[in-house]
């Protein structure tokens, strides 16, 4: 309990460093990744062929290979940006990808009939989106991303080798101090377990919330 | 594509078509100008002079990268073989009728998935020489960072692979066993000969992707020393000699990695497409007829590996 109690301060830090990392990451690759689907279902090639390529380029690229070169490659091309905004850029860019694909999916999901039913009773492109399309997309949309969710927080512990000082980033100081090793990983694991059991709580609730009997 | 109905739209009409072009040569207009925009950066900053270039013509700088590759394979290696174990083991012990290696499996399963793999990786590196009382027939983890990497990678993949696996046997019909146990089969039978060849087809694209997660993950030891392929780029990269060739070294490096990547996720969406072509076409030859088919939900390795 020392271990905790001791090291507070620099803890709660790296607790709240990790969850601002999670928000914003998960803003980044929430909306790009939806982008992203949309041009991968749009019917313009161009934009098709780009978001492919993207996606399949992204999700054969190791996390820290992808960390490496923003943190590390950015600055030699005098692109000069703090620590935590290419955690953002590389840990959220990387997760697009994949919400791409979920998004992607739960689209596909959707019955043609469905949307064809809704065209032929003159609903609108937009209507056929919002009121038909989506949210039936939605419910089979919501548990991968909450999944794909909670890897980004695991994977985000990345980012603290690239001079972020988030939760994992703090047993350095802590070893340092002279702390027990098994302490010290017993807290940060509990720090990123509380992150992570409350989001798939979070998502299992908004699950079921969604949930229509069929 | 563009030509037929899709769920979202419909086949475009003369309107519609022209539309797209307008888009479309917006979109291309966009993306050849970002390229421009890093090409003209990179000419800034001097990526293309020949001296960083050069690097790669000495025959010592080829055989390093020959050498990192061939670590990375070689703890991904490993680390394959050893998930696979333990995740078989793991998938069983799941699936067991006694509750308390069920409870064991699954608490196992719980917290090793839960937990970022760095954090496992990084104990297993620093335990050794941080803990007075550190077994001494562990000690070999401490001799070579391969070990922490290694051990850090199957640890994590095999409870992965573990809930791959227990999904694909349970997407099977209940039939299976039932009728199994029926002709005086004991458990192990009825696992080993009746539900795990069967199983294998729905998990194996599954497990195959699951590698390329492990493979990703191997460059993971960079940050604990292992002489891996990232570990190479970044000794590279910091040469003064070459002018500090960063970017060179991480475009090259870089398409090692997602070439190797990418041959494994082929070798996944190929597997798939073989195993549900044989499926449908030409059902494997049974000697007696049967009533139902063997098709697990299409949802049972929709497991998300990131």
């Amino acid at each position: 309990m020392n271990v905790l109690t001791d090291n507070w301060d620099l803890i709660s830090d790296g607790f709240v460093t990790t969850l601002k990392l999670t928000v914003y990451c998960g803003l980044v690759a929430i909306v790009l990744g939806t982008a992203l689907a949309a041009c991968r279902v749009s019917p313009v090639p161009p934009l098709r062929w780009f978001a492919t390529a993207y996606v399949n380029i992204i999700r054969n690229t190791p996390l820290t290979l992808l960390m490496f070169v923003v943190a590390l490659g950015f600055p030699k091309l005098n692109i000069n940006l703090d620590f935590i905004t290419f955690a953002v850029i590389a840990v959220g860019g990387y997760t697009a990808a994949f919400i791409c694909e979920a998004v992607r999916s739960g689209v596909n999901t959707v019955p043609l009939g469905q949307a064809e039913a809704a065209r032929s009773l003159g609903m609108s492109f937009n209507q056929t989106l919002t009121l038909v399309v989506l949210p039936q997309a939605l419910r089979a949309v919501v548990p991968p991303i909450g999944s794909l969710l909670i890897a980004m927080v695991r994977n985000s512990a990345i980012a603290s080798a690239f001079n972020v000082a988030d939760l994992f980033g703090t047993y350095n100081q802590m070893l340092e101090n002279g702390d027990n090793v098994i302490l010290i990983f017993f807290w940060i694991a509990v720090g990123y377990l509380i992150i992570t059991l409350s989001m798939s709580a979070a998502f299992a609730a908004l699950e079921k919330k969604l949930a229509v009997a069929r | 594509m563009s030509s037929q109905a899709t769920v979202l739209f419909d086949a475009p009409g003369p309107k519609a078509r022209r539309r797209n072009l307008i888009v479309g040569v917006v979109g291309v207009g966009l993306l050849i100008g970002a390229l421009a925009w890093i090409l003209y950066r990179f000419d800034q900053t001097g990526q293309f002079s020949r001296r960083k270039w050069e690097v790669f013509e000495y025959t010592r700088v080829q055989n390093m990268i020959v050498d990192g590759l061939w670590a990375t394979l070689k703890a991904f290696a490993l680390a394959v073989v050893g998930s696979l174990i333990l995740g078989a083991l793991l998938a069983a012990g799941r699936l067991s009728e006694h509750r308390a290696v069920r409870w064991a499996s699954t608490a196992f399963v719980t917290f090793f998935r839960a937990m970022p793999l760095l954090i496992l990786i990084f104990f297993l590196y620093l335990a050794p020489a941080n803990l007075d009382h550190w077994p001494g027939f562990l000690e070999f983890i401490n001799d070579d960072p391969l070990w922490p990497l290694v051990i850090g990678l199957t640890i994590y993949n095999g409870t992965v692979q573990a809930e791959t696996m227990r999904a694909g046997i349970l997407a099977l019909p209940k039939g299976q066993s039932e009728a199994a146990y029926a002709i005086g089969m004991r458990k192990t039978q009825v696992m080993a000969s009746i539900l795990v060849p069967q199983g294998i087809r729905a998990m194996l694209p599954s497990i195959i992707s699951q590698m390329v997660v492990t493979l990703k993950d191997t460059s993971l030891g960079f940050m604990i020393t292992y002489p891996e392929l990232l570990y190479v780029a970044k000794l590279l990269g910091s040469n003064q000699d070459f002018e500090f060739p960063f970017i060179p070294v991480a475009i090259v490096i870089g398409s090692v990695y997602i070439v190797i990547c990418m041959l494994l996720s082929f070798l996944a969406v190929w597997v798939e497409r073989k195993l549900s072509r044989g499926r449908k076409g030409r059902p494997p030859q049974i000697d007696a007829p049967v009533g139902g088919t063997i098709t697990p939900k299409p949802d049972a390795h929709l497991e998300v590996s990131v």
